[in-house]
């Protein structure tokens, strides 16, 4: 048996003895890891240094704060989203219980990406945790000293049967996914997203695939450039660029390219010193393929802002381009690096056109004043998320759901979306064995007047909701009448 | 370009135009939709009669009723569904517009049934369409004479954005090979992993109906009449081939002979001494539905029925006794009018035969026992669970109708089934303005700097909450306003 075929076994062993559906065991587990977010913020931070250059405070702001939130807030509402959901009844149902019981689904397999380790393998695993599930979760190797403190120090916190950390590469998986899984979370690219759906099908496992793609930027005339500039620079060369969400190109105004190119590379400075090679708060390129990969995607265009580079160091400057083609090699694929090409266009019409002419993306971004021109283009194009006047920020804002559609993924997670979708959420209705009289209408032979019994308390819809709570207010109005008069007239 | 093909390209043609977005185009066509089941209410209860064998009063009880029940909530609940829902903010979000928008996925593919063949095909039709998308019907071949029918839509609805496919095997699988943007499929788990194998290339996600073998277990504690009566409705409705039907009966030896003898009695009054020449009992599909179903018999005794006749698919409503865990009845679903009683020695021995199984679409326990009902409800897991009746929860439009593992993913009814085959879109509109707060972010990254985004990130605001406190406040107010003025 192999190793990951062990993992896998001991998992689903461990579900099977319960443990994981009580409340307590789960807050006590989240609780650990909490303390291992804490505890081990120094081992963390020094494996992101070696793996992306990644600055300590970097580390801080732009994963473990994130999962600390998360964490947080599954602890406060465990108990809310555990709960059976009640659910409006219907005339046939007055008399009887009728909710949604959340379950966990058994053993979740988590692959995790490179570029905000923590952010995108714990994240999805505090809701994982959260369900009740057990969770085999699988580092990505290409950040491969983070990967040894989860394998080293998880195990130490959380209950290593249930949680399971399995390391490797393409092998490893490959054996990990002709397992069995109850729900497989995957964060990475399409093409490897496909091979895995694949293999989930034959076990009719359900995927939640966070993918890519190319975010479009679109900076309107109208608008304030000096900010929108500095949020999109921000957004950009976070992380050197390497963030699923990042403003992958500017759609803008062929008038307004100058001034935008001006204002990025004021930003650039600001933030990243004259020479970002030696600012501790700029990344590196995750390792030499994607530097080499990242250095091909220029050519055929016109660098506008910096271009330096340095192949030993898998550094690549914060860098612009110009007038860039459609069918230029920088625009046939997610660049997931620290270049930003700029696309000319003529109109809103135009950049519309342009990004519904590409695959869905997972984010995309509309500087503008204009509100209407901002309602106008969430109308006419489809993405994972939007945003307006910002970047990245969604991805902070745990009451959304954060996922793709399209090529760019299928699912979500952050907050309770995280523990709804690793849940199975069971349709419960439990009846009496009395009032039979009712059912007489159902039952052979079945006739024209049972039929129009049935009729009418079927195809009728009355909402007991909107009428319970209008009965309520009424009640209530009354009610403080009625005290009013009592207590406060003479 | 093969027929499928162009079918595919016309209707995403169609969706491109985007006229399915505004919300009147998509009341129009359920509306439409409506007058198709209306209209054609002859030509698909002959065809129900010819394919299953349905009465005309049971295809409207239990095919367009509810159909005709999703329409008129999607209608009554488009602008509802469709509004823009806003979500909770934080700290750093306040002044900002945070909503999810439902909007359409584009191109969605229906792969229909055979045995409910209008409710399982046009029901997630109606979210489809509710949810401003194109859709591909590939009605089911086997229930060939209402396939026939559907393809009468296009006469009602805007046939180049709603597609009806008919076709076979050959035609599925050129229909798979096709681009969509969420493929619904209600069917057995075989082709369920066939269809999302070929989903899988085009990163196209799935709701897919299965199977399984729905138990009914059956407390000593309860009413076994009442329990028994509507355990036959459910079982031999539709001469068992219901994906929900109560599948076998575990109950403890000591009530097994009373449970035949009730269900022998109700089998009497449903469908009468002659069950064969009755119109409200069905019939099973086809000749290899019926020789499968048959075959499942062996090494089983028969407690009730078990006659059958080939030339017109007639399986008489049958019970199995003494029925062993490793009989050929108990190997897969039976999809058929065959009822096998497993004896276990209580609850618990129930539930280790139910988990020792993979998770079916429904479960059903009969228990005059709140305790007994608990249990199994949090010992079990299954796409549904109902207590002390059978299939009626298929109904309940704010229930989701789905599985869970081989039972199926994915949920479907009510503003289930526009959820399902919607895209809901996180929107964070913000404003070009209050700069100096999101200082904290940019670099050079300092402590300082870090202290701020800590407080600012890991404060929850419940808005909806506060907002809600105020509603009330406002009212109290109110009222004690009126009353001082008009009730003194």
């Amino acid at each position: 048996m192999s190793r990951e075929q062990k993992a896998v076994e001991r998992a689903r062993k461990a579900f099977f003895t319960g443990r994981s559906k009580s409340l307590e065991y789960r807050i006590t587990q989240l609780k650990n890891l909490q303390r291992f977010m804490q505890e081990r913020q120094k081992e963390i931070a020094e494996a992101l240094k070696k793996d992306l250059k990644r600055s300590e405070f970097g580390t801080s702001l732009y994963e473990t704060l994130g999962v600390e939130s998360e964490i947080n807030l599954a602890l406060k509402k465990l108990k809310e989203w555990a709960a059976p959901r009640p659910v409006n009844k219907s005339i046939m149902t007055i008399s009887d219980q009728v909710y949604i019981q959340p379950e966990p689904l058994g053993v979740v397999l988590v692959i995790g990406a490179w570029n905000y380790p923590w952010a995108v393998t714990v994240g999805p695993l505090v809701g994982a945790i959260a369900a009740g599930n057990a969770a085999v979760i699988k580092p990505s190797e290409v950040s491969s000293h983070t990967s040894k403190v989860m394998e080293e120090f998880l195990p130490l916190y959380l209950d290593k049967e249930l949680y399971p950390v399995v390391t490797g590469g393409v092998k490893e998986t490959q054996e990990l996914l002709k397992q069995r899984f109850d729900h497989i979370f995957y964060t990475g690219n399409g093409m490897v997203g496909k091979i895995i759906m694949e293999a989930a099908a034959k076990h009719l496992t359900p995927t939640t695939l966070e993918l890519g793609g190319k975010s479009p930027c679109y900076i309107d005339k109208n608008c304030d450039l000096t900010i929108a500039c500095r949020r999109i620079a921000w957004g950009k060369y976070s992380n050197c660029g390497q963030t699923c969400i990042a403003p992958d190109y500017i759609l803008c105004d062929p008038s307004m390219q100058d001034r935008v190119i001006e204002e990025i590379k004021k930003n650039i400075k600001e933030f990243y010193t004259e020479n970002p090679l030696k600012c501790p708060d700029y990344g590196r390129i995750i390792n030499q393929r994607h530097f080499k990969r990242l250095m091909s995607l220029m050519e055929g265009s016109s660098i506008a802002v910096s271009g330096e580079h340095n192949e030993a160091e898998c550094y690549i400057a914060p860098t612009v381009l110009r007038d860039v083609k459609p069918d230029a090699k920088v625009m046939q694929e997610e660049i997931f690096g620290p270049l930003l090409p700029i696309v000319t266009v003529n109109s809103v019409d135009e950049a519309i056109k342009f990004i519904n002419q590409r695959e869905k993306p997972l984010a995309l971004y509309i500087f503008s004043s204009d509100k209407k021109l901002i309602d106008r283009m969430i109308a006419e194009t489809s993405s994972g998320g939007v945003m307006a006047n910002d970047c990245l920020m969604h991805f902070s804002v745990s009451s959304l759901p954060f996922g793709g559609v399209g090529d760019s993924g299928m699912g979500r997670y952050h907050g309770q979306h995280g523990f709804d979708n690793l849940s199975h959420m069971r349709g419960v209705l439990l009846k009496q064995l009395k009032m039979e009289a009712v059912n007489k209408m159902r039952y052979p032979p079945h006739t024209a007047d049972k039929l129009g019994w049935a009729r009418f308390f079927m195809v009728r819809h009355v909402d007991f909701g909107s009428l319970g709570r209008m009965a309520m207010l009424a009640l209530l109005v009354v009610f403080a009448a009625v005290i009013i008069q009592r207590y406060f007239t003479d | 370009m093969s027929r499928e093909q162009l079918a595919v390209q016309q209707a995403r043609k169609a969706f491109l135009t985007g006229r399915s977005k505004p919300l009147d185009y998509r009341i129009k066509q359920l509306k439409n939709l409506n007058r198709f089941i209306k209209e054609r209410a002859a030509d698909i209860t002959n065809a129900l009669r010819k394919d299953l064998h349905k009465s005309a009063n049971s295809t409207q009880l239990f095919e367009i009723l509810g159909l005709e029940g999703e329409i008129n909530l999607a209608v009554s609940k488009l602008a509802e569904w469709a509004a823009p829902r806003p979500v909770n903010k934080n700290l750093l979000t306040l002044s900002d517009d945070v909503f999810l928008q439902p909007e359409p996925l584009g191109v969605v593919l229906i792969i229909g049934a055979w045995n409910y063949p209008i409710a399982v095909t046009l029901q997630p039709l109606v979210g489809a369409i509710a949810a401003g998308n194109a859709v591909v019907v590939k009605p089911s071949e086997v229930s060939s004479h209402t396939a026939s029918v559907m393809e009468l839509m296009s006469l009602y609805l805007d046939s180049e954005m709603y597609q009806v496919v008919t076709g076979g095997v050959p035609e599925t699988q050129e229909l798979l090979k096709q681009r969509f943007d969420h493929i619904f499929y209600t069917g057995n788990s075989t082709v369920g992993k066939l269809v999302m194998e070929a989903a899988a290339r085009h990163l196209t996600p799935v709701t897919l109906e299965l199977g399984g073998k729905s138990p009914c277990y059956i407390d000593k504690n309860c009413d076994i009449r009442i329990a028994c009566r509507r355990i036959t409705w459910g079982k031999y409705l539709n001469c068992g081939q219901t994906c929900i039907a109560p599948d076998y009966i575990l109950c403890e030896s000591s009530i097994q002979d009373r449970v035949i003898d009730e269900i022998q009695k109700c089998i009497k009054e449903f469908y009468t001494t002659d069950p064969k020449a009755f119109e409200d009992y069905g019939r099973i599909i086809n000749q290899r539905h019926y020789k499968r179903i048959m075959a499942l018999l062996e090494g089983s005794t028969v407690a009730i029925g078990g006659d059958s006749d080939e030339s017109v698919c007639y399986i008489a409503p049958t019970v199995l006794r003494d029925v062993t865990p490793a009989s050929k009845v108990m190997q897969e679903e039976i999809f058929g009018p065959i009822l096998p009683i497993v004896t276990v020695n209580g609850l618990k021995e129930a539930i280790e035969f139910i988990n020792d199984r993979e998770k079916p679409l429904a479960l059903y326990v009969f228990s005059s026992s709140k305790k007994v009902i608990k249990q199994m409800v949090s010992e079990t897991s299954s796409g549904a669970l109902l207590a002390n009746d059978c299939m009626v929860h298929f109904t309940l439009s704010d229930l989701p109708f789905g599985g869970v593992g081989y039972s199926g993913t994915g949920r479907y009814h009510g503003k289930y089934s526009f959820d399902q085959v919607s895209h809901l879109r996180s929107c964070l509109i913000k404003k070009l303005n209050m700069e100096a707060v999101n200082q904290m972010r940019y670099p050079p990254h300092t402590t300082e700097k870090l202290r701020w985004a800590r407080v600012l990130l890991l404060k929850q605001i419940n808005v909806t909450r506060w907002r809600q406190m105020a509603q009330v406040a406002v009212l109290a107010a109110l009222a004690a306003f009126v009353v001082k003025r008009f009730l003194r």
